[in-house]
């Protein structure tokens, strides 16, 4: 039932082509929810969810990616990639200008370069690659790579490498500079005020370099810590839009029915967010590959899908999310299948050795779902000992590799080397490591075939390596992928045109208009 | 006295640096590092991001050391720096106390009057309906839990009648100034000060009554009858400030725990206080920012507790201050 009621609502409601069709119209306030508060807004130095959803207004990456994940310009114009695929060359829009007035150039994001590498942890990684940057001109900026690396077209979003002033930081301490609680960016919209546990005001930036947007005159994310109160926050018609994930699932079904509602599940593309098993493949049952072949048919996605996610999203298939390059569902299956799962477990000599499971700490949601994978495990025999903590604890013990199966979810990033070989490389075992391979899965080929993968040119070639890593893995199992996450965006259906890219509500809000 | 109120502030500040000791090394044997809470929330675990956040927030230090540091700064006021709001620490507390203090100073005085309203009433009519109308009254708020009633008086008073704005300190955006704006910050704080005070309500009630209902038997009472009082004289001059001792001993342990015990309160109704400062604080790992609240609740604690033996002297002249 929930499943047609949101099925009709995003046919009604969502990105349909008449939606698309209408006239934008100017001006308006939209209310939506951030939860929880961001630390602050200076996304060059703090990179989590929050953060991004606001600061992807007021900040700029030089692209933005589509649905399907293809670069789009941003404070880039345009690019192009040399033969060898070693150096990129981005021309810059002219006429963009902070929000204080000065002007934005190349000299810009080469400080935003070096900035990043100090205070940004992925952008690090990703411009590991990078050789040297060079700006010809003032609207020129050249990466020059080491060797070629396959996604590096995909690490230019807001969030990844945000372009940041340097006139406002050269020379000054950036954890103390001022502009980090009133940050100036190029975005479509502006820092106005912030009031601690209330809320945060954006303004429109009238001269923001694409002409006639925003169409908002300002946006207000509202500061509500109990789910309960941002479901009644937007029945009550407070709030406009529920970002995904800020409400309890049980409660989509429902707020979803009401007046004037949308639900849509895009714009999580550029994430991907999976949600997996961490399988502890060092000690104990989990240590033979069976058992853990055999979790795969234990647990009943289907289930958990259509039950504990209201429908949404996607069982998994393997170790890529389908949103993202290189996937393929040409891989072993695991459907669920408790007698199956008994075999093996009986084939591996399992005698009800006790199992600890750890749900995540994010909600009502995730331990619904914690109970309902003991209670499947239970049914093929398996001796489960359900463990709470809060996240910093459930962290604590996963980089202490102190559990047996514990639960989290993951961003992908557009492409298998960001956001996937990460969890399977052995290199990537180390104590203390919270997010990539805690499992303990060691395999050099799979060691040889990401490396291989991530520099691989044409692109023939890295589709041919990723599918024969996902091919691996899945025969493997070194974790036990569940669903492909979406996390339903609810909105009043005055609201047009809120997600447009890959990248959702965390890439600002500047085709969004009212129709009043 | 003021030699009492000086001993007292003197052993107060020496509770408060134990305080301040013990929570320093209760906070850290909770498991969960804030760098890598702040490292997950990032989206990047890797060891050199993790060991640089350790060296800016000096967690890489030993022990003791950084205990030397805290301490050092809590004596010379200072309350160190939040980790994860890349704030001062009492900047954030000093944002938030206002919020709180006006949430449940209401709560408290709508409890400590209509719980010492209630209870005389019961204990005049005692036995009567009236009494067990007032008992039942108070005891439905006492046994449900805060957050069911926030939510009931959210749906009732909110969803279907639409009478009071269900979170938040003030309308978003409304921008009204003066009065308007008085009249703003009241409604949004009927129904979290009422759900807090309703809850307290109980207590004083049950203390007020069992309490007037003691004092009534005693023999002074007798007399004062016997001489011809009236029953009204007799009920507020004689039972009632006697009666008032057990309950004003409650309220100066209530009122100690003013600052941080609005915790469900201010979450459900998004009241932007030192509660929710708290427990996002203990969720992080926000050591600095955890133990500067502490800090602050002790001092709250041990302020009233003075502050409570003062007005033990006013209500009742016969007790002395032991120097």
């Amino acid at each position: 039932m929930p499943k047609r009621v949101l099925l009709g609502l995003l046919l009604a409601c969502g990105l349909t082509a008449p939606t698309l069709a209408q006239e934008p119209k100017a001006g308006g306030v939209i209310n939506a929810v951030i939860q929880p508060e961001p630390p602050g807004l200076m996304l060059a130095m703090i990179q989590n969810g929050p953060t991004q959803m606001v600061s992807g207004n007021i900040f700029e990456g030089l692209l933005r990616y589509s649905p399907k994940l293809e670069p789009q310009p941003e404070l880039a114009e345009s690019w192009s990639v040399s033969e060898d695929a070693k150096t990129y060359t981005f021309k810059l829009k002219k006429g963009v200008t902070w929000h204080d007035g000065k002007p934005f150039t190349a000299a810009d994001v080469l400080f935003s370069m070096e900035m990043l590498k100090q205070t940004h942890a992925r952008a690090r990684t990703n411009l590991a690659q990078v050789d040297r940057v060079e700006a010809p001109d003032d609207y020129t900026v050249v990466f020059t790579l080491k060797q070629p690396f396959g996604p590096f077209l995909g690490i230019f979003e807001v969030g990844s490498m945000p372009i940041v002033p340097k006139h406002l930081y050269e020379g000054t301490d950036f954890k103390t500079n001022a502009y980090n609680n009133a940050p100036v960016g190029t975005g479509p919209f502006m820092f106005k005020e912030w009031q601690k546990g209330s809320f945060i005001r954006l303004v429109k930036n009238p001269n923001y370099h694409e002409k006639g947007k925003p169409y908002l005159d300002e946006i207000y994310w509202q500061i509500i810590p109990d789910a309960a109160a941002r479901s009644v926050a937007f029945e009550t018609g407070k709030v406009d839009v529920l970002p995904g994930g800020s409400v309890e699932n049980f409660d989509v079904p429902r707020l979803s029915k009401l007046k004037d509602t949308c639900v849509t599940g895009a714009g999580w593309e550029f994430f991907s967010p999976l949600a997996w098993l961490w399988l502890n493949n060092r000690q104990g049952p989990l240590a033979d590959k069976r058992v853990r072949q055999a979790i795969m048919y234990a647990i009943d996605r289907d289930f958990a899908k259509d039950v504990i996610w209201n429908g949404l999203g996607k069982v998994a298939t393997g170790p890529s999310a389908s949103t993202i390059k290189y996937y393929t569902d040409d891989v072993k299956k695991y459907p669920y299948d408790p007698a199956k799962a008994k075999a093996l477990l009986k084939e591996a000599g399992y005698k009800g050795e006790k199992i600890r499971l750890m749900p995540l700490a994010y909600g009502e949601t995730w331990q619904r779902w914690g109970e309902a994978v003991k209670q499947n495990l239970q049914d093929v025999g398996m001796n489960i000992e359900t463990i709470a903590t809060d996240v910093a604890g459930g962290n604590q013990k996963i980089g202490d590799w102190d559990y047996d199966i514990a639960f989290t979810y993951l961003y992908q990033y557009g492409d298998p080397a960001l956001g996937v070989g990460r969890n399977y490389i052995s290199s990537n075992i180390a104590k203390g490591q919270v997010f990539n391979n805690v499992e303990g899965y060691s395999n050099p080929e799979i060691d040889k075939l990401f490396a291989e993968g991530a520099v691989a040119t044409p692109d023939s070639k890295r589709k041919e390596i990723y599918e024969k890593a996902q091919k691996i893995l899945v025969e493997d199992v070194p974790v036990a992928w569940m669903l492909e996450l979406q996390f339903p965006t609810i909105t009043r259906c005055k609201v047009k045109n809120l997600i447009t890219t890959g990248i959702g509500v965390n890439d600002g809000f500047k085709d969004a208009w009212l129709d009043k | 006295m003021l030699t009492f109120v000086a001993q007292r502030v003197v052993k107060g500040v020496i509770v408060l640096l134990a305080i301040v000791v013990l929570n320093f090394f209760l906070i850290r044997l909770a498991p969960g590092d804030p760098a890598v809470v702040m490292a997950g929330e990032a989206g990047a675990s890797d060891q050199v991001f993790v060991k640089q956040l350790r060296e800016k927030f000096g967690l890489d230090k030993p022990l003791p050391e950084q205990l030397f540091i805290y301490v050092k700064g809590v004596v010379s006021l200072d309350l160190g720096f939040s980790f994860r709001q890349q704030a001062p620490v009492a900047k954030l507390i000093g944002e938030r106390l206002p919020a709180t203090l006006l949430l449940t100073l209401t709560a408290f005085a709508i409890s400590l009057m209509l719980g010492i309203l209630f209870g005389t009433f019961a204990a005049r009519f005692a036995g009567t309906f009236l009494d067990t109308a007032i008992t039942v009254f108070a005891l439905i708020f006492y046994a449900m839990p805060i957050f069911w009633v926030a939510l009931m008086g959210i749906l009732l008073f909110s969803v279907t009648f639409d009478w009071l704005p269900s979170f938040g300190y003030d309308t978003v955006g409304g921008n009204y100034t003066g009065l308007a704006h008085v009249v703003d910050v009241a409604r949004h704080l009927v129904m979290p000060g009422m759900t807090l005070g309703l809850f307290f309500m109980a207590t004083y009630t049950r203390m007020t009554r069992a309490s007037m209902l003691e004092v009534k038997r005693l023999d002074f009472v007798k007399t004062a009858r016997a001489k011809g009082l009236a029953d009204s004289v007799i009920q507020r001059r004689h039972v009632l400030r006697n009666a008032l001792l057990p309950v004003v001993t409650l309220a100066g342990v209530h009122s100690g725990t003013l600052i941080g015990g609005a915790v469900i309160t201010e979450t459900v109704f998004a009241w932007p206080g030192i509660g929710r400062l708290m427990y996002d604080a203990l969720l992080q790992r926000d050591y600095n920012l955890l133990l500067g609240v502490f800090v602050i609740c002790s001092a709250m604690v041990l302020i009233f507790n003075l502050i409570t033996d003062l007005v033990y002297r006013l209500v009742d002249p016969r007790i002395e201050f032991a120097s």
